[in-house]
């Protein structure tokens, strides 16, 4: 859908536009970016005045005291996922419509592991004591505690965080060469030259680059389906009704993956159009999303279906109190966004027009987002509001500054990512030029 | 001392040929720049195996080590029974092992990576040009005074768009 009729892609033409993007920024970009910082700001306040007033401004009301915080944590936790799937699973597959997108994708990945990993920090009464999850010994020699899912949580979060910003920078070092060899002035040419880690594209260098490539997307690949399954585990090796489930992992790497794709779509539709990218981004890429979101919301519709008919089943009353709770209780409204977000709204990708169409696409990722949003709460809040006991049960309501810290987490997400394209080659320029077929003598 | 040499082409098949007919002469110090990576580069060339796939299983191994080692020993360290579970309980600590064996293969592959490609490069950096990132293709050679000529002849008779000698 290129309306903005332009010259072929050629090599020369791919580096020229890619290098664009990180020119001077424009006043578009600055309108967005300034409002973005202050919604930074806000949720740093809010955090600021929990930090002075103590968790009671949070919602946390017995007997729920995993909230907002837990549900931000596993919704960027899950934002993260489809990044690596796209850069290194569809890579294995060597599916072709990843090439253009999957920089922004991988971008994604790392800045929402960033955005993910505050909340576990925000969530502890003393955040300064954070320090106390990395696994060294105590004062007393006694070291943390490796049966518990938190602390593997500790291990997954940080390997991921870890392993997919190498894979992000080592992706990325031969598009800097070619931007460092494009820019003018001073200043960019030495930042850009120590990025590219002195790259010079020969032969040799290709060679173990593309080794090492392939080695990065084999280890990525299972422990992207690992991370999610741990964050699961935080749940259901907890004996909660509606957590104590053995189809949790799957369940939420399906989930995971299903929220990411949204997420890159919501962010590339706005991307796509104010850089120009028609030609890179194409509808077969977004057809390529749409068809794999199509897969994962079957999934997942699957998996609250299995929840459903595995409560009945085990003859359980607190598990199938739960489940009756959540689609009748106080909550209903949140768990029925769920559904129809999540297994209603995506039966219309089924149809090719829907998938090739950018706006629809756009309205569709963004419900889609809302919707797995409120499935992270619902299987946290609900859950833990009413468990066993019925004298303990309690209805949680949001409170503001749970509000302002997620707003404020949103921002700091897109905030980072308005950085990134400015500043960085957000679409891959030595794939895109192995799309293109290649230059031979007399044409 | 030795020379090098560089001629700039706009055409993948044209630089597969100069390089055959290099080899066929006897020079094998030579690279090949390329804006992306090409299987049919690196057949021409023919050069061995990349290590870094040694520095990715050494380090998986290495993490895996670490974890066992890392949850194993500081449980017995201290023995003290949490959640009605053995002291050293095989299944959870698998986990651990896991993300360390990632963690440091991914590591070691970085390494192996900046070590192999980027420190040892093996290419004469004065015969870069800027264009080699954009769109042309470039053939490297490095080799005795006396040879230039006929090096030059070769990168001619191949189609090269420009020769460039190094002044060093």
């Amino acid at each position: 859908m290129s309306q903005t009729q332009q010259a072929p892609l050629t090599y020369a033409r791919i580096t020229e536009d890619i290098v664009r993007m990180v020119d001077k920024p424009s006043m578009k970009w600055w309108a967005l970016f300034i409002p973005t910082v202050m919604l930074v700001g806000l949720g740093a306040t809010c955090f600021f005045y929990q930090v002075a007033m103590g968790l009671g401004v949070a919602g946390y009301r017995h007997p729920v005291f995993w909230g907002v915080y837990i549900t931000d944590f596993v919704f960027w936790v899950g934002i993260a996922h489809s990044g690596t799937l796209i850069s290194a699973i569809l890579y294995l597959f060597r599916a072709r419509f990843r090439m253009s997108i999957y920089r922004i994708a991988e971008a994604m990945t790392v800045f929402a592991v960033l955005t993910a990993g505050l909340f576990p920090i925000i969530h502890l009464g003393r955040p300064w004591n954070f320090l106390w999850l990395i696994p060294y010994p105590n004062s007393r020699e006694l070291w943390v505690n490796f049966k518990s899912p938190l602390v593997w949580d500790v291990f997954a979060v940080g390997t991921y965080l870890t392993v997919s910003s190498l894979f992000f920078i080592v992706g990325m070092i031969p598009d800097i060469a070619a931007i460092r060899d494009k820019v003018k002035d001073t200043p960019r040419k030495i930042i850009y030259s120590i990025l590219s880690f002195g790259w010079k594209g020969s032969n040799w260098e290709w060679l173990h680059y593309t080794r090492a490539y392939l080695y990065f997307a084999a280890l990525a690949t299972p422990l992207v389906l690992s991370v999610h399954s741990v964050v699961s585990w935080d749940f259901a090796m907890g004996n909660v009704p509606g957590w104590h489930s053995t189809i949790f992992p799957p369940y939420f790497v399906a989930g995971a993956i299903f929220s990411g794709l949204a997420m890159v779509i919501t962010l590339t539709v706005p991307i796509r159009k104010i850089f120009h990218l028609e030609d890179y981004i194409t509808l077969d890429n977004y057809d390529g999303m749409a068809k794999l979101i199509i897969l994962t919301s079957c999934i997942v519709g699957y998996a609250y279906t299995a929840e459903f008919f595995m409560a009945w089943y085990s003859g359980s009353p607190y598990e199938w109190g739960q489940f009756v709770y959540r689609a009748t209780g106080e909550y209903a409204l949140f768990y029925w966004t769920m559904v129809i977000c999540n297994c209603v709204v995506p039966i219309s990708l089924w149809w090719e027009k829907v998938r090739k169409n950018i706006k629809a696409l756009f309205v569709i990722s963004i419900l889609i987002n809302i919707g797995m949003w409120f499935e992270r709460f619902n299987i946290i809040v609900i859950s833990l509001s009413r468990d066993f006991e019925p004298g303990a049960w309690g209805v949680y309501k949001i409170s503001l500054v749970e509000a302002g810290i997620t707003i404020g987490s949103f921002a700091w997400f897109f905030m980072f990512f308005l950085l990134f394209v400015k500043t960085l080659p957000a679409v891959s320029i030595a794939e895109m030029k192995e799309l293109l077929p290649v230059p031979k003598k007399g044409g | 001392m030795d020379q090098g040499v560089v001629g700039i082409y706009s055409y993948q098949d044209s630089v597969l040929e100069a390089v055959g007919k290099l080899k066929e002469a006897g020079y094998r110090n030579m690279r090949v720049f390329s804006p992306f990576p090409s299987h049919e580069i690196e057949e021409a060339i023919d050069l061995p195996e990349s290590p870094v796939r040694f520095f990715t299983l050494f380090g998986g191994l290495l993490g895996a080590t670490c974890g066992i080692g890392f949850t194993v020993l500081t449980s017995s360290s201290w023995p003290i029974a949490v959640s009605a579970k053995p002291i050293v309980s095989i299944l959870p600590y698998m986990i651990i092992v896991f993300e360390l064996t990632v963690l440091f293969g991914a590591l070691s592959t970085f390494l192996g990576l900046i070590i192999n490609s980027l420190i040892r490069k093996r290419t004469p950096v004065r015969l870069y040009d800027e264009r080699f990132s954009d769109d042309k293709f470039g053939i490297a050679v490095v080799c005795e005074k006396e040879e230039l000529g006929a090096v030059e002849a070769i990168l001619n008779s191949t189609g090269a768009e420009e020769i460039k000698f190094d002044e060093a």
